[in-house]
């Protein structure tokens, strides 16, 4: 036995992420405010006899799955790659401020009724909410460049600067508009992930796709990383591009994920953190286990805030939060017990 | 023609928004020698020995690896000739000992980066060298100061350099593991290697190097001998007054004897 990674092992990790995940995956849309019946929703798929059943579990729990699966996936992977570029535990895809503005552009489109428009799969505020992403991502890079890449000490300062700046801007927003529009706002904050239908996930892979791709292709970088970027140049590590990669996938899929599913918060923090207890912290495996790990939470997080209270919903970032801060604080209460 | 492992021709750098400067500096690191690379805090010891890293790029000069420029070559290139051992490396990621030496094999790998057997021979080897080999399946956050200063020095040397640069290795340890530390450098060396180390403790350079290079304010002002350098006239001008040398009982090496009370003066960059 080794501790070093060997493709075996690495095979043999991701074979039982990758089962967990779909064992979740194919279980979860069975459950919801109506139970569907197996026989009835094979039976559709296998002889085409339609049944309600088959149609809310094709066109309303699939997609809903699916969308849990891909936002906390994202989530996840985007947290893990960070806590190692910020050389921070604490790091998670929000702290670069990309919620920040992706909820100032909620806000607003939510505000303005008259904005509401539709183009193609993305509604008006999918695409404010992408807008304010974009925005927050190239403001961020264009205040942290630095002769040798990318400061990462400036990243972390201007993200929590433009946390509290758009704080400011929703706050103000919110005290302008009617007080009917602030129940929808509030909900949007909240993260939730019932807006879906095929269309609007088709939107989410041109975001996630690229970002998940980038971010996975620097796991063996990401170890060196680890040490500090002057042990990772020694070693060879090209750490400007890495970092800048890393800056640019995290971005892509947080905002892919935020602009449909709210700022849902934990995922990114907790389940990398998880992965590592599990199966060690070699981030070639870190960071796909974690896509499936926080894929398969977000994904059950989600099927608790479907039944708990059907037939109403809760939203799932409260269910997250509930879960996930107690999971976090045991972990931190064990680490203080060793060291 | 035979190429010097590492040379610096006139490098010199300025960080932003500081008045400090390294003055533009020169210098060379020969083949089966360790260069100490001494001076007072702010002297530029570090600066320099980055740039000979290419962990810095310097504003004008250029630096020759193996008669290579190192601004024409890619991390990975570089990687496989020098390796480099900054200060305070460490992590919060808790790895176990053999993956950090594994890391050392990086400038090796393509693709997803798996060891071949020959790279885990490698690693094996460096582990032996480096006297870390029993414990190898460790976390790194297990082991104490001195055995993982010297789990480090196996990452490095496991990409198998031509040049090895280091900053400060020894500078938390106690002195038993300080020699011990120098003890396995010195093995090294002796199979050929160039070692610069930059080091604050004048004493242990004088017990190990070979040559000296001295730094006061940015500037290269003395390189040569032990003899040439370690002398109390050349010390006070740079450490300020009360520095006596006497000689060490069994090596015959000069060693510096500070003197209380003696003033020094404040140097620009802390």
């Amino acid at each position: 036995m080794t501790a070093i990674l060997t493709p075996k092992r690495f095979a043999l990790l991701m074979t039982a992420y990758a089962l967990l995940a779909l064992v979740i995956f194919a279980v979860a849309p069975f459950f919801g405010s109506e139970s569907l019946a197996f026989n009835n929703v094979v039976d559709a798929l296998f002889s085409h006899r339609a049944h309600v059943d088959a149609d809310i579990f094709f066109y309303h729990r699939i997609p809903r799955v699916l969308l849990a699966f891909l936002v906390g996936g994202s989530l996840a992977v985007a947290g893990g790659a960070l806590q190692v570029v910020l050389r921070n535990p604490l790091a998670e895809p929000f702290i670069l401020g990309i919620a920040g503005g992706g909820a100032v552009g909620a806000v607003i489109a939510i505000s303005v009724p008259g904005l509401f428009i539709r183009a193609g799969p993305f509604s008006s505020v999918q695409l404010l909410t992408l807008l304010g992403c974009i925005i927050c991502i190239g403001g961020i890079y264009w205040l942290a460049r630095s002769p040798l890449g990318i400061s990462m000490t400036t990243i972390l300062l201007a993200g929590v600067t433009i946390n509290i700046l758009c704080g400011a801007a929703i706050l103000l927003v919110r005290y302008l508009v009617s007080p009917h529009l602030l129940v929808a706002m509030d909900r949007w904050m909240m993260g939730g992930l019932d807006v879906v239908g095929y269309r609007e996930l088709s939107a989410l892979l041109p975001l996630l796709l690229p970002g998940l791709a980038l971010l996975f292709m620097q796991g063996h970088a990401l170890n060196q990383l680890a040490f500090g970027e002057e042990m990772a140049v020694g070693h060879g590590v090209n750490v400007a591009s890495v970092q800048k990669q890393v800056f640019l996938g995290t971005g892509l899929a947080t905002a892919g994920a935020v602009s449909l599913a709210g700022p849902i918060g934990f995922v990114g923090l907790i389940i990398p953190h998880a992965v590592r207890r599990l199966s060690g912290v070699d981030h070639r495996v870190v960071l796909p286990a974690s896509f499936c790990l926080g894929g398969a939470f977000l994904t059950v997080c989600d099927l608790v805030a479907r039944t708990v209270v059907a037939p109403t919903e809760m939203p799932v970032g409260i269910i997250t939060a509930l879960v996930g801060g107690p999971v976090f604080l045991r972990i931190l209460l064990k680490r203080g017990k060793v060291r | 023609m035979d190429h010097k492992p590492l040379c610096a021709e006139g490098v010199d750098y300025q960080y932003a928004e500081s008045d400090w400067q390294l003055f533009p500096a020169s210098f060379s690191v020969m083949k089966g020698e360790i260069l100490g690379i001494i001076g007072p805090n702010g002297s530029g010891k570090s600066t320099l020995l980055k740039i000979a890293a290419r962990a810095l790029s310097p504003k004008a000069g250029q630096v020759l690896l193996e008669g290579k420029d190192m601004g024409k070559m890619n991390r990975r290139e570089i990687a496989r000739r020098l390796a480099y051992l900054p200060q305070n490396a460490e992590s919060h990621l808790d790895y176990a000992v053999e993956e950090v030496v594994a890391m050392g094999r990086f400038p090796y790998l393509k693709g997803p980066g798996f060891l071949s057997s020959h790279d885990m021979d490698v690693v094996t080897r460096c582990l032996l060298q480096t006297e870390t080999e029993c414990y190898r399946e460790r976390p790194l956050s297990r082991l104490s100061g001195g055995e993982r200063q010297r789990v480090l020095l196996a990452s490095v040397i496991a990409q198998e350099p031509k040049v090895l640069l280091l900053d400060e290795p020894t500078s938390a340890l106690d002195i038993h593991h300080q020699v011990r530390f120098f003890t396995l450098l010195n093995d090294l060396v002796a199979g050929g290697l160039a070692v610069a180390v930059v080091t604050h403790d004048l004493n242990l350079a004088s017990l190990f190097s070979d040559r000296l290079l001295l730094l006061k304010g940015g500037k290269i002002i003395h390189q040569g001998s032990l003899e040439e350098i370690l002398k109390s006239q050349i010390l006070r001008e740079t450490y300020g007054d009360g520095m006596e040398i006497m000689r060490h009982p069994t090596t015959g090496r000069p060693v510096v004897l500070p003197t209380a009370g003696s003033g020094s003066h404040e140097e620009g960059k802390s």
